[in-house]
């Protein structure tokens, strides 16, 4: 009953706040709705017992992606009311292609018969904890698969510096050969001459 | 009692949801890319409720590298956006026509 409950809240919270942030007529107010849908999918996840996947989507999307969009949308400084002109025009056009697409899918969906496999309705229980049996298969017969998700994550890295990256005339940057280039007998050291003695210059 | 149909549902509305908002904001590329990112949270949760009512885990390693794909795909485009907004002051779907030649 709990469950059930829960489902209809979360899978509610999810789909309202996905339109909000269609709809939404502030970018920023978009980003938190988003926010609120990742929070509200996690809580689905978790309801069928893919503990990890909830728990990766909450530090992912929330955690990086979201606040990626809140930075982009904060500091680029955009006219954001002109982007809308074409926000009325396509929505009655928009509202029936959505309307097709979700009668096509759902039409799909109770159309397709399930095999014997999923003949039960129930969730089979686990017998080992989600995460445990998630890195045992990631680590065995999903190697290289998961090493190559670390080389995209790599790669889209490198990829967002070198396109983001400008090099500036107007800052005094690091010199590193200057650096590199100094001797010690051109260094400044500490000196404790005794009385009388003077300094070596 | 829940069953897989229901997320299912859950899943296709999400999905019609998101390709909406690529279809209305056709002009503001955060907001596309956003709807791409309700589109990739529909397919993870389809891919996750196929995995929990068959047992078998292989759903939820993909639905790992899905996010994975998700999140290179969001830090890219947001920098070719940012390049973009410094090139030209606007961020208007319309002008990225201008880029070729």
């Amino acid at each position: 009953m709990i469950a059930l409950i829960a489902f209809y809240l979360f899978a509610t919270l999810t789909i309202a706040s996905a339109v909000a942030v269609v709809f939404a007529r502030n970018p920023v107010h978009s980003v938190l709705w988003l926010i609120l849908a990742f929070f509200n999918a996690a809580g689905l996840m978790l309801l069928v017992g893919a503990e990890f996947i909830a728990m990766l989507v909450v530090i992912v999307y929330v955690g990086a992606v979201a606040v990626l969009f809140l930075f982009v949308v904060m500091m680029l400084n955009i006219d954001f009311a002109s982007l809308r002109s074409g926000f009325t025009k396509n929505l009655p056009f928009g509202i029936i292609i959505a309307i097709v697409l979700l009668a096509e899918i759902i039409v799909a969906v109770s159309a397709w018969n399930a095999g014997p496999a999923l003949s039960n309705h129930e969730v089979p229980a686990a017998k080992i904890p989600n995460i445990v049996a998630l890195g045992q298969l990631l680590y065995s017969r999903y190697l290289f698969a998961f090493e190559l998700a670390g080389l995209i994550l790599l790669v889209a890295m490198v990829g967002a510096i070198v396109l983001t990256h400008r090099s500036r005339r107007d800052t005094r940057p690091q010199k590193v050969w200057k650096q590199v280039a100094r001797r010690p007998d051109e260094a400044v050291h500490n000196a404790n001459p005794g009385v009388g003695e003077g300094m070596k210059l | 009692m829940i069953g897989l149909s229901h997320y299912l549902t859950v899943a296709a509305i999400l999905f019609t949801i998101g390709v909406l908002g690529i279809f209305l904001n056709r002009r503001n590329v955060i907001l596309m890319l956003m709807a791409i990112e309700l589109i990739l949270l529909a397919v993870n949760i389809n891919l996750v409720a196929f995995s929990a009512y068959l047992g078998d885990l292989t759903g939820q390693v993909l639905a790992m590298f899905v996010l994975t794909v998700a999140a290179a795909e969001a830090a890219i485009g947001l920098a070719i956006l940012v390049i973009f907004f410094r090139r030209r002051g606007s961020i208007a779907v319309d002008d990225v026509n201008r880029m070729h030649g």
